[in-house]
């Protein structure tokens, strides 16, 4: 059993005109029911729920108030390697970017984790590009032997791996992967993805297949705004969440919102979503689900930010540099794409606080984990 | 409208009232009342029945084509006991369904969650379609859904309290995260007990006592029969919901304009 039969049964074009369909009375049918249904989400993403946007809002802060609390968790990225043998039409990394391209040593990924550790941090995002023959999954597992002793949670944003290979991983101090499907879009995908590893849709669609069975403790989902309808796209990702609830229920669940942010040598969005979707959109997730953990990058802008924790945000990146060696090693080498809030950690720490949130720093401990190898 | 059936391992079912065959005054009442709840899936004590004798009073009166057969283990307290009792349910019925019931608590009647866990992990890989019954436990039900029940039968309260929906909230989260049919199992006592658990998205309810101690237990069979329907028409027409329109006083999306 995986995802890809569910995801097979259903036809974009009609989910995306079943989404624009909905009208006033599925929204308040929506925002009023109980317990919430993929129906639901499709109400309150629509063009028909833009009224409603503050009662979403309010909605979405009680709820995300409930099962979180005032609080707000601080994490950073990582950035190991720069090198990528894939070719992504909207990426700094792309294969076909004429980068210097760098991949850290053990001392240098202890040089960076030693600024992240001063800056308070215990969680850390471990990001790459997909090079199997330098950033293999043995590269992989060095980093995380390397900085499992100095952190108390440690999440992947790189390559889809095997099944055997995140089994290897989890082990050696692997709490969290990320793996965004960029787009649900079969045909548009395959356009933005033309070469390399990545440009197996199908390979990418049975990655949280693989690491929940592989008996990862968290994964986050997501898909890259600015390829295709926001709106479809959000749909697909909220019926893969559904069904990897369901089958993989001892995983918790992340959700983020990444709009296609400035890089070097990549195309304009085809789709541009305004902040207004994005909060919408953010409010419609917490409607649908009060447990899953939602997050928020640097890409976004200081004032979204500041106000976006308020109504239904958990977690929230600061300080983050998108080049390997950013912190300390090579501040100047050329990152993966422009973030929008340059506030340092502290000052991160310092909003959440005036905002009435408490800035949580460890939210996890290596000893409820399976023992490191 | 027609409602959508019900499907349990390949098998579908056309009524979702699922019913019991104990504590009816006389098989030949049982025998009616069965028939007038349009019931398709009953189950049938082992213990109850004489599976040696072929013109076994019980059985005798469920000789009927569509009345499924579920035989149960009520009775036994261990898993040993249960895989042993099914084992000579299969042969004496000709089934491989089982409703498992394991409760050593001979006054409350609970289900005994470890060993009901244990025994339906045995079971399913001895080739029986298992549907177990038990607390309305949602960690519980994920658990014997990986084992490979064919579904899930929470008990709404104490079995034969008739007190109703008691246990609403868990099986409000169990409907809401299973993967197999939940079938609300004891303590319906009222046809509307019956409604609102349809209406909440249970795929069936198993009801016995409330129609075989009823005044009149036909007429009592026919009101259930009625009140599930209404109660899966509702949920797949989707019920309209009161509304709570949340005040802004200081708006929380004024950034955006």
């Amino acid at each position: 059993m995986s995802f890809r039969p569910i995801f097979e049964a259903h036809n974009w074009d009609d989910v995306k005109a079943s989404i624009y369909a909905k009208t006033a009375a599925d929204v308040e049918r929506a925002l009023a029911a109980p317990r919430r249904t993929l129906e639901d989400f499709k109400a309150l993403i629509s063009p028909a729920a833009v009224p409603y946007l503050e009662q979403m809002a309010r909605l979405s802060q009680q709820l995300t108030r409930k099962r979180f609390g005032n609080t707000v968790q601080l994490y950073v990225p990582l950035y190991l390697s720069n090198e990528c043998q894939n070719i992504c039409t909207y990426c700094g990394f792309s294969l076909d970017n004429k980068i210097r391209r760098r991949t850290l040593s053990s001392v240098e990924i202890l040089q960076e984790a030693q600024v992240l550790k001063a800056w308070g941090y215990e969680h850390v995002l471990l990001v790459t590009g997909e090079a199997n023959q330098t950033v293999g999954v043995d590269y992989l597992e060095k980093a995380l032997h390397t900085l499992r002793p100095h952190f108390a949670h440690l999440s992947m944003e790189v390559q889809p791996l095997d099944e055997e290979e995140y089994e290897r991983l989890i082990p050696a101090g692997l709490n969290t992967v990320l793996v965004y499907q960029e787009t649900y879009h079969q045909q548009d995908y395959k356009k933005h993805h033309p070469k390399g590893k990545k440009s197996n849709f199908h390979y990418r669609l049975d990655t949280p297949d693989r690491l929940g069975r592989a008996g990862i403790h968290k994964m986050g989902l997501g898909v890259l705004f600015g390829l295709e309808d926001w709106r479809t796209d959000s749909f697909y990702t909220a019926l893969h969440l559904d069904y990897l609830e369901r089958t993989y229920w001892q995983t918790k669940y992340s959700l983020s919102f990444p709009r296609l942010r400035p890089a070097e040598g990549l195309l304009q969005p085809k789709v541009e979503m305004s902040d207004r979707e994005l909060v919408q959109l953010i409010c419609a997730y917490r409607l649908l689900n009060e447990e899953v953990e939602l997050s928020i990058s640097t890409r976004e802008t200081p004032t979204f930010r500041d106000n976006i924790i308020r109504l239904g945000i958990t977690s929230i990146s600061a300080g983050s540099k998108t080049n390997p060696g950013g912190y300390a090693v090579a501040p100047e080498s050329l990152e993966q794409f422009e973030i929008s809030d340059e506030r340092t950690p502290k000052e991160i720490a310092g909003m959440i606080r005036r905002q009435g949130y408490e800035p949580v720093w460890k939210d996890w401990d290596t000893a409820l984990a399976p023992a490191p190898i | 409208m027609k409602t959508q059936p019900l499907i349990i391992a390949g098998r579908t079912f056309t009524s979702r009232l699922f019913t019991g065959t104990g504590k009816f005054s006389s098989a030949a009442l049982m025998e009616e009342a069965l028939l007038a709840s349009g019931s398709e899936l009953v189950t049938v004590a082992l213990k109850r029945v004489d599976v040696s004798d072929t013109n076994d009073d019980i059985l005798r009166h469920l000789g009927h084509p569509q009345f499924h057969l579920l035989p149960n283990t009520s009775g036994v307290r261990t898993a040993k006991e249960a895989v042993f009792a099914a084992q000579l349910a299969r042969e004496a019925l000709e089934t491989n369904w089982l409703k498992l019931e394991i409760h050593p608590d001979p006054k409350y009647l609970l289900p005994d969650p470890v060993e009901t866990l244990k025994a339906a992990e045995e079971l399913v890989k001895l080739g029986f379609v298992v549907l177990p019954y038990i607390h309305a436990d949602p960690v519980l039900c994920k658990r014997l859904e990986e084992v490979g029940v064919a579904a899930v039968m929470p008990l709404g309260s104490p079995i034969g309290s008739n007190k109703g929906l008691l246990t609403r909230d868990f099986l409000e989260i169990i409907i809401g995260q299973s993967k197999v049919p939940v079938v609300v199992d004891a303590g319906i006592g009222a046809p509307s007990h019956a409604a609102a658990a349809m209406e909440m998205g249970a795929d069936a309810v198993l009801v016995n006592t409330a129609i075989a101690v009823a005044g009149q237990p036909v007429h009592m069979a026919q009101a259930f029969q009625m009140a599930v329907e209404a109660g899966r028409m509702a949920y797949e027409a989707r019920l309209a919901v009161p509304v709570a329109h949340a005040e802004a006083s200081s708006p929380l999306t004024a950034f955006l304009d």
